[in-house]
């Protein structure tokens, strides 16, 4: 009988946070990279749990901390999704190529 | 009880002209009499505060021995109860010296303040140069009455100040503007050396105080050594080169006859030159311990005598001629002093700054006369027309050239048995003959001025009062100022003296050998420059030595040498540091901006403005510090990465 372990939790936070990552460094829509993210801080809610769970189980941190990530991610959602709107009303785009005016 | 109140009181006599000099600044400029009234009161009345002083100070025989001294504290540096602080007094020195001296200036300054009223009526600066004239005065007394060496010295720049503004009078003559910064320059070269002179004995003996350095350097052995002593005489002594106009920096005091003339009576006479050799009879006691540096001034001297009186032979224009006779006059005083004989040295002064300030004032009144010609060829037969002025010139000149009994012979013939009294033969052959060419070329001047064909060109006339009467009271003193000191009753040297009065036999050999040698010099001029109407035998004799005329013409080329000096060296350097500054100092400065530039130019094409790329970096950072911390453990990494093990 194969029981998940905490390595199970690590891969699959890892392969999240990878997936999240070449998400956020390829991805041409805005839109897209902010979901992107979202990946990757869910990644690292997991790892939080995972640990939390296996190595001390009596105490709650990882969980809260979690908690914490997602409430975080809410309102860096907010905003971001506020500036794609603000950036696309200006320019009419939200392809991060077009988005390099504060280069030299 | 006057006596006792102006004894007491010396510090008024600098005060009274210093005040004056502000009062006119800030006051009554704007009116002419008043300003002059009170620029000639206030010297009079400091005159009379100095006669009264040296009154008290002639008649008792103590202050001989220990002078007269009061002094308030002026400033102190350090800890309080540490002994080797600087304390520095400003205070009032009364000695026979000091009182001769105080009396003496103020008395030929008051006279020429007066010659001054009518001189320089309806020049547009009356006012000021009465002020200046009355700071100068201010600052030379103060310079006199000094108690100790640091005093003297402001009072000494006071002087260069004073002599800077007043040579530059005219300031709308280039000549009299190089002339004022010649003067300034040449006396600040040479108050260096008497500043590092200074800081050596403060350094050396904690004092600057006259009589207290006087006690210590009595017993130098116990502070410092010989050599130690020697170079600070010799650095003191620089000062008095360049303020008493010795060779090598006498350049400035013939070009400082382009102030006007007062001043250039003023400046030769009583005020300035004669504080370089103050200084020296002051510091007495320094130069008495050391041989080697007395025989520096004696030789100096000695030189500096002959040396100007040869220059003084060509020289055609009136003022420059009397320049050159005090250069050669200050020597004698110095070679007086090198010998040790501070009552001669004293001596010469005194008389000096009668017959000297006399005959600067009657060529001021010549060149009033003649519209300010003043080429002694260009002139001729002016006695006639100007008998009070020539009378009186002929007096300063009997004076100067050592004919009995006007005031120059006895000082001169004090200073030639002194010199002759301590042994040095050379220096005194060069004194004589020295005296031989000053009786030769004073009359050589006198003859071609005053006397022969007047020329038609000409319209002399006589000054008004205020100019004659300081003459005449000038010629009183050039001719009687001597008599206090002659060989057979010599109330001088019973007063004025270092360490004990001396009184040699009677020498008559010198004596007659100093009339023979000023007779036959003012024969010699008589016979070239009256009897032969033409002068055939002066225009053949400068044909002749042609190159010795122009050498001596042009004053050995002196000025040229300090120029060519000044271009090859100075500017040399001054080109030498420009490239430096151009290249080196220019270079590192803009090689910073350009390196700071450069190395932009080179980062910015990191600054892709891709937020994606931005963000792989991050990542890469991220990446290179996981692997560090995995692989070289966290204390390895903080090293690297710093913050807390």
């Amino acid at each position: 009988m194969l029981t998940i372990s905490l390595t199970h939790y690590v891969v699959l936070s890892a392969l999240l946070f990878s997936i999240g990552l070449f998400g956020v460094l390829t991805k041409r829509n805005a839109v897209a990279v902010l979901i992107c993210i979202e990946l990757m801080l869910n990644a690292v809610n997991i790892n939080l749990v995972a640990f939390s769970k296996y190595i001390t189980p009596l105490d709650f941190t990882g969980q809260i901390f979690s908690i914490f990530v997602i409430t975080v991610a809410a309102a860096e959602v907010g905003v971001g999704l506020a500036i794609i709107i603000a950036i696309y009303r200006n320019r009419l785009t939200v392809d991060l190529d077009n988005f390099d005016w504060l280069k030299w | 009880m006057l006596v006792e109140f102006a004894m007491m009181h010396a510090w008024l006599v600098p005060l009274l002209p210093a005040l004056a000099f502000l009062v006119i600044v800030f006051l009554t400029r704007p009116f002419e009499k008043l300003s002059a009234i009170i620029a000639v009161g206030s010297m009079a009345i400091a005159c009379v505060i100095a006669s009264f002083a040296a009154y008290g100070i002639f008649t008792n025989h103590e202050y001989t021995k220990t002078p007269l001294v009061y002094a308030a504290k002026w400033l102190s540096l350090g800890m309080p109860g540490v002994t080797d602080s600087l304390m520095v007094h400003v205070g009032v020195q009364l000695d026979p010296v000091s009182a001769m001296m105080m009396f003496m200036v103020s008395f030929i300054s008051t006279f020429i303040f007066l010659y001054s009223v009518g001189y320089m009526k309806g020049d547009p600066g009356y006012s000021v140069f009465f002020a200046y004239l009355s700071l100068f005065g201010a600052s030379m007394l103060l310079l006199v009455i000094s108690s100790n060496l640091l005093q003297m010295f402001v009072a000494w720049e006071l002087v260069g100040l004073c002599s800077y503004l007043l040579i530059g009078f005219y300031t709308h003559k280039i000549s009299a503007r190089e002339a004022a910064k010649k003067a300034f320059v040449t006396c600040r070269v040479a108050d260096f050396g008497l500043l590092l002179g200074l800081l050596a004995l403060q350094i050396t003996f904690g004092t600057l105080n006259l009589v207290e350095l006087g006690e210590k350097i009595h017993n130098f052995q116990e502070y410092t050594s010989i050599g130690m002593l020697t170079l600070i005489a010799v650095l003191v002594f620089i000062g008095p080169i360049g303020k008493s106009g010795q060779f090598p920096l006498h350049v400035w005091l013939p070009d400082a006859m382009e102030g006007p003339t007062p001043v250039s009576a003023l400046i030769h006479a009583a005020t300035m030159v004669v504080a370089g050799v103050y200084l020296v009879g002051r510091t007495m006691f320094l130069f008495h311990e050391v041989e080697s540096a007395m025989q520096l001034v004696a030789v100096t001297g000695a030189f500096t005598a002959l040396f100007a009186a040869t220059i003084a032979l060509t020289q055609r224009e009136i003022k420059r001629i009397l320049a050159y006779s005090t250069v050669s006059q200050l020597g004698y005083m110095m070679l007086a002093l090198g010998v040790g004989s501070l009552t001669a040295g004293m001596f010469h002064m005194w008389t000096h700054a009668f017959f000297k300030a006399l005959m600067f004032l009657a060529a001021g009144s010549v060149l009033t006369a003649l519209h300010h010609k003043a080429d002694v060829w260009e002139m001729g037969g002016l006695i006639k027309k100007m008998p009070i002025t020539g009378w009186t010139f002929v007096i300063g000149g009997l004076a100067i050239a050592g004919i009995p009994p006007f005031a120059g012979f006895w000082s001169k013939d004090e200073i030639l048995v002194a010199t002759l009294a301590e042994g040095h033969y050379v220096l005194f052959a060069m004194a004589a003959f020295t005296a031989f060419l000053t009786a030769f070329y004073m009359w050589r001047m006198i003859f071609l001025v005053f006397f022969g064909d007047e020329k038609p060109e000409n319209h002399p006339q006589e000054s008004p009062w205020t100019m004659t009467v300081p003459l005449i009271v000038l010629a009183v003193g050039a001719i009687g100022a001597g008599w206090f000191g002659t060989p057979w009753y010599n109330v001088w040297a019973e007063w004025i003296y270092f360490g004990e009065p001396h009184h040699g036999p009677i020498n008559y050999g010198a004596m007659l050998l100093s009339i023979v040698l000023a007779g036959s010099g003012i024969y010699l001029a008589y016979t070239m420059y009256l009897k032969d109407a033409q002068k055939k035998r002066a225009r053949k004799l400068a044909e002749w030595f042609g190159p010795v005329y122009r050498m001596l013409y042009n004053k050995y080329y002196i000025d040229e040498l300090y120029l060519w000096f000044n271009h090859a060296l100075v500017d040399g350097t001054a080109r030498l540091f420009y490239l430096f500054d151009l290249y080196v100092v220019d270079g590192l400065v803009n090689g910073i901006g350009t390196f700071t530039k450069s190395s932009g130019d080179g980062l910015r094409v990191f600054q892709t403005g891709r937020l994606q790329n931005y963000a792989l970096i991050f990542f890469l950072g991220v990446l290179a510090v996981a692997v560090l911390v995995t692989f070289t453990g966290p204390s390895a990494a903080s090293l690297v990465l710093g913050g807390v093990k």
